[in-house]
């Protein structure tokens, strides 16, 4: 429950700011700034986990239906959004579906694809979204809860799975989100096979979506993974990431942590036909061999897309 | 927003209204449409519901609807139950030699959502706009496409009749 990843967090936040205490002892310039930077992210980690306390039933349906309009202009006029073969989700029951993700901390992908499942299915068909810690603590967050989207956790994912909802994760999650323009064409999940494990546990389908163009929507110049580990901010806020692009307004944008103003990239997103898994790969499947299924197929939709486009941003 | 588009069919209301009620001809005239699938037990007539879907901008918009009018040959209406909230009605009337008008309008527009949806109305307007021009002339052509192959199919049997 929610309530239980606080408590590991806050523990978390307690170790790592022990843990900076203790490297700023052992003194130089690098492990000073560290520690410094550590102690306040660590504050703002410990502030930020008091608002994860986000369930299900903060998913408001009208709020939806009502706002659609503005995401549809957005997505139509800015991104000129295209999504394709939505009709391969099933028409009912739990299911979850596995995306590639693109755009920094803005995501358009997900909200082109938000709009048009509730378009599709109405706002009646209850869908949920997977999202960093960081995100629904956000400002935004309180809206984004009200979209269905919940703090990443297996325990957030079964309860959605188990209501007969339809769940989006993005098992590359900031590692993806933030790779480099150049490797805008790439599906990238880091080896992460939790949502394999959480399909076969929750007996559910897993539908694939690729989506591209997000990678477009700014310079992006690298993840400052090292970066983010000398700061231990994979430690504090659970940040394996800090990300260095250039994007408007702040020209060099490190850490993307308020966001940017995406360039109008045309987004296409395309739905691949269901995977059950047990059908598929029998009543054990290997886990590798699943992952590696879902990833090559992903990866072939998405050389199909990025074939189709003449020019970065323009499409 | 409000849309309303008529064109004179070369055929009588009749023929016009045997094609209306047949739902799977939707897919075939109704510019933009995705999906016009039957819900329920009822095909066709008052109380029918629909699952349609139609292509606007980057989503499908649609939803479930319900045809609350119907009465032949003049008029059938629909309202939405869920999704956008939308009202679409044909209406049909007699012309001299054989002819009918046929008008669409469509109504639609989401309740509650202030400035940003009466902005993205405007914005699908025009799209909106064309696909009902273009439903009807789809209409207009496959009803009097039926109405040619139906003559030639009668003037085909007096054919075989007179030479039998």
């Amino acid at each position: 429950m929610a309530t239980s990843t606080l408590a590991d967090q806050a523990r978390q936040n307690g170790k790592g700011e022990q843990a900076e205490s203790e490297a700023a002892a052992s003194g130089g310039a690098t492990d000073l700034i560290g520690s410094l930077f550590g102690r306040a992210a660590g504050a703002i980690g410990e502030r930020l986990t008091g608002r994860l306390t986000a369930d299900l039933d903060d998913r408001d349906p009208d709020y939806i239906r009502e706002t659609l309009p503005r995401l549809w202009l957005l997505s139509t006029i800015w991104f000129r959004g295209e999504v394709r073969n939505l009709g391969n989700i099933p028409e009912e029951g739990a299911v979850l579906m596995v995306g590639n993700h693109s755009g920094g901390n803005v995501t358009p992908d997900t909200h082109i694809l938000t709009l048009a499942f509730h378009t599709y299915f109405g706002v009646e068909r209850a869908f949920y979204q997977l999202a960093h810690n960081l995100v629904v603590a956000s400002p935004i967050g309180q809206l984004l809860r009200r979209y269905g989207t919940v703090s990443a956790s297996h325990e957030h994912a079964r309860q959605a799975l188990e209501t007969g909802a339809a769940l989006l994760v993005y098992p590359g999650g900031d590692w993806e989100v933030h790779r480099a323009s150049w490797e805008r064409h790439k599906v990238d999940f880091a080896g992460r096979k939790g949502f394999i494990r959480l399909a076969l546990d929750q007996d559910v389908p897993i539908v694939p979506v690729v989506s591209v163009g997000g990678q477009e929507t700014a310079l992006f110049l690298g993840r400052g993974n090292r970066l983010a580990r000398g700061l231990g901010l994979d430690r504090l806020l659970r940040l394996k990431v800090l990300p260095v692009s250039i994007a408007p307004p702040w020209g060099l944008n490190v850490g993307d942590f308020l966001g940017h103003i995406p360039l109008p990239a045309k987004i296409t997103v395309e739905v691949l036909p269901a995977i059950d898994l047990r059908e598929q790969f029998g009543s054990e499947p290997d886990i590798d061999e699943v992952y590696d299924h879902v990833t090559r197929l992903m990866q072939e939709a998405l050389d199909a897309l990025a074939a189709e486009r003449r020019f970065p941003v323009v499409g | 927003m409000r849309l309303a588009e008529c064109v004179e069919v070369s055929a009588p209301p009749e023929a016009v209204w045997d094609y209306l009620a047949e739902p799977d001809h939707y897919l075939r005239f109704m510019s933009g449409v995705t999906r016009w699938e039957v819900r329920g037990d009822k095909r066709s007539g008052k109380g029918a519901r629909y699952r349609m879907l139609i292509r606007i901008g980057a989503a499908e918009v649609g939803g479930l609807i319900e045809m609350i009018e119907w009465h032949e040959p003049r008029d059938m209406a629909w309202t939405s139950i869920t999704g956008v909230d939308q009202r679409g009605r044909f209406r049909i009337r007699r012309l001299p030699r054989g002819r009918s008008r046929v008008e669409l309008r469509y109504q639609y527009g989401v309740a509650g959502s202030g400035v940003f949806g009466w902005l993205s109305e405007q914005v699908s307007a025009p799209t909106l706009g064309r696909h009902v021009r273009r439903t009807l002339h789809q209409l207009k052509r496959q009803v009097e496409h039926e109405r040619l192959r139906a003559e030639a199919e009668s003037r085909r049997r007096s054919r075989e009749a007179a030479s039998a």
